[in-house]
């Protein structure tokens, strides 16, 4: 199980390549091979793999070959700066409303973090704006759910508004939004239940939550780990409901990520957020530049660059 | 079924389009095989010996070329299940220990939920450990399924020590003469060294009391997860000697092939699979049904 980097990959295919003035025919495809399967192996889904190195390779085709480069160094640069272009801008804000309270809703597969994220997220603006946002328990299949954000509510110490199991969702949020405003909180987070999206019923009432409450910010939480699958799931919920961002989390892990490029590629919302650990803490702005690296296996282009 | 279908669908896409043994042809299949999720290392290393097979038996139609690539799968799928056991490990006559670990969110709880309703249903007596008392909820989700299930439970309050809940709960078991203890451990990443050692410490609590325990060690996988699961396995392996997977939200995705990988790169047999979330989402691994119902209609 050699998780190689591209890297590793590449010195090797670099090798046999000579310093020239264009990049040839030859140069490329070699070094494409190498990066095809550096991406697949990062989990970057397949059909985004070859609509990417398809791009690379027209834009790469016959480029001048800077100097101090070799040819397939300078396939790399092109390729770390189209990855990173495609990983969007970096720092999006969330999205905010003219009047309080803001809307934020969560949505996802389940166990991507949903509910950890709901509570992560409003500490942050606790803490960076000083807000009073109220946390609504929206999620009533899991076992315990509403005690879980409960308890997350109490450790940050904001308010959660619940409403038991037996009511619905849709009511809950119309509740829960109606206390929000008597209360003057100026954010609600709204956490709902993980779900299939390919489940009309469950994805029926995350469109009537969404058609009610007119939530600022809809995220897409979606776990780092995730596979091939990455795309169908990222299509299903932006078609659905008009996401309007995204939060990959348990980044602290050692997967390469590749999912984050399968979902800008197919929803092109911004990744606003990364989850790095189960700490309310552990929140941080997205980094296009890092995410791209990651995803290539590469510490640092430079040092690629000076290696060979 | 979904499984089956899909991977199946994808095959026979690849093979419409065939014309030729050429390495495009291999390009696409590679990229089929990983589509699939049989793993990285795997789809490479599989069209690589396709490539020298298909050439040694001069397999030029597309139906020539279709038998010799799922015969291979199916050969290479079965060597590396030489012995291996997909029943669950239990004691004839005495307490049977199972230990769930696992990532972050793959669905311990729920299986636990679900297998301690089957053995209650076999008439067993069950306990369950909530020995995660980390997560927010983790000891309340727990206590709804021992409810529902209609099965015991040991629980300490938030943030004490597993290992103190399962040298506890092993002593009730005991002493109360149950069949089956099943144990709920806090998702971990396979990376954090000292959330392992605390699984590992957790094992050793449990092997003092009773040698042979625990009896199974379930590392539950999540289907839709990629090329990390197998770091999953590899990491969790070494710390806590699993001795099975158990495969959750297959219902979610049309990928089954991590099975493949599963089997073939880490030799450990999947035991279970889950197929959502109701307490009867719940099958058998049944290894050979799921090879051959993956190819039941390429092979003639
Ligand atoms: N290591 C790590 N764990 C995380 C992160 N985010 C969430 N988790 C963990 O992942 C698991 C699932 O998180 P939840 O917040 O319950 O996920 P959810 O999407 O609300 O799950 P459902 O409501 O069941 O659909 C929990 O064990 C969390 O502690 C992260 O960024 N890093
Ligand atoms: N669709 C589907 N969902 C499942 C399946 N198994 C579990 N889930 C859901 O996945 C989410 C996480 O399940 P848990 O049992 O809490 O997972 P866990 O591994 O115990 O999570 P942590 O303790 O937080 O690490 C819940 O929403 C479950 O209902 C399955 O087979 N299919
Ligand atoms: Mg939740
Ligand atoms: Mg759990």
């Amino acid at each position: 199980m050699a998780f190689e980097g591209l890297t590793e990959r590449l010195q090797k295919a670099m090798r046999s390549l000579r310093g020239k003035g264009k990049v040839s025919e030859s140069d490329l495809r070699e070094t494409m091979r190498e990066i095809r399967l550096a991406l697949l192996e990062a989990d970057v889904n397949f059909t985004v793999v070859r609509k990417f190195v398809k791009n690379i390779r027209e834009r790469a085709k016959g480029a001048d070959v800077l100097e101090g480069l070799n040819p397939a160094q300078q396939i790399v640069k092109i390729v770390n700066e189209e990855l990173t272009k495609t990983m969007g801008e970096t720092d999006v804000p969330l999205n905010k409303s003219e009047k309080i309270p803001t809307i934020i809703m969560m949505a996802g597969l389940q166990g991507a973090g949903k509910t950890t994220t709901a509570g992560k997220l409003a500490l942050k603006l606790k803490k960076e704006e000083n807000a009073r946002p109220l946390m609504i328990a929206a999620d009533i299949y899991r076992p315990a759910a509403i005690d879980q954000l409960e308890q997350v509510g109490k450790q940050i110490e904001v308010p959660v508004f619940q409403m038991g199991t037996d009511i619905e969702p849709l009511d809950i949020v119309k509740a829960g939004l109606a206390q929000a405003k008597e209360n003057h909180n100026d954010y609600v987070l709204i956490d709902t239940a993980g779900r299939l999206q390919i489940d009309e019923k469950l994805m029926d009432e995350l469109k009537d939550i969404k058609a009610y409450a007119k939530p600022d910010e809809i995220l897409l939480v979606v776990d780092a780990m995730t596979g091939q699958n990455a795309v169908e799931t990222a299509e299903g919920f932006n078609d659905a409901l008009d996401i309007t961002g995204v939060v990959l989390t348990k980044l602290d892990g050692d997967t390469r990520g590749g999912a984050a490029l399968s979902i800008r590629d197919v929803t092109n919302k911004p990744i606003k957020f990364v989850g790095q650990g189960e700490k309310m803490t552990a929140l941080d702005v997205f980094h296009p530049d890092r995410m791209a690296s990651r995803i290539l296996g590469m510490g640092d282009i430079l040092s690629l660059i000076e290696k060979t | 079924k979904k499984t089956r279908s899909s991977f199946m669908d994808k095959l026979n896409r690849l093979f419409a389009n065939f014309r030729s043994v050429d390495e495009d042809f291999f390009e696409d299949l590679e990229d089929t095989l990983i589509e699939s999720d049989v793993g990285f290392d795997m789809a490479v290393k599989l069209t690589d010996e396709l490539r020298d097979e298909v050439k040694l038996q001069n397999a030029k139609d597309s139906e020539a070329v279709k038998n010799v690539i799922v015969k291979k799968m199916i050969d290479i799928y079965d060597e590396a299940g030489n012995g291996e056991n997909n029943n669950i490990n239990l004691v004839n006559d005495g307490l049977s220990v199972i230990m769930f670990v696992g990532v972050n969110g793959v669905g311990k709880t729920t299986t636990i939920g679900k297998m301690a309703k089957l053995y209650k249903n076999q008439g067993k007596k069950v306990l369950l450990a909530a020995a995660d008392t980390f997560r927010a909820g983790a000891i309340q989700q727990l206590n709804v399924w021992a409810q529902r299930d209609g099965v015991d439970i040991v629980k300490k309050e938030e943030g004490s020590d597993p290992a103190a809940v399962v040298y506890e709960a092993v002593q009730k078991a005991q002493k109360d003469n149950y069949d089956v203890l099943f144990v709920d451990t806090a998702g971990r990443l396979q990376n954090k060294v000292n959330l392992m050692n605390e699984l590992a410490k957790m094992k050793k609590v449990l092997t003092r009391e009773i040698p042979e325990a625990p009896h199974e060690v379930l590392l539950t996988l999540d289907a839709t997860t990629g090329q990390n699961a197998l770091n999953q396995a590899k990491l969790f392996k070494e710390v806590t000697n699993v001795t099975g997977i158990v495969l959750t939200k297959l219902d979610g995705t049309a990928k089954g092939g991590i099975i493949l990988a599963i089997r073939n790169e880490l030799h450990l047999p999947v035991k279970y699979v889950g197929l959502g979330e109701k307490v009867t989402d719940l099958s058998k691994f049944n290894p050979s049904e799921y090879v051959y119902g993956l190819f039941k209609d390429l092979v003639n």
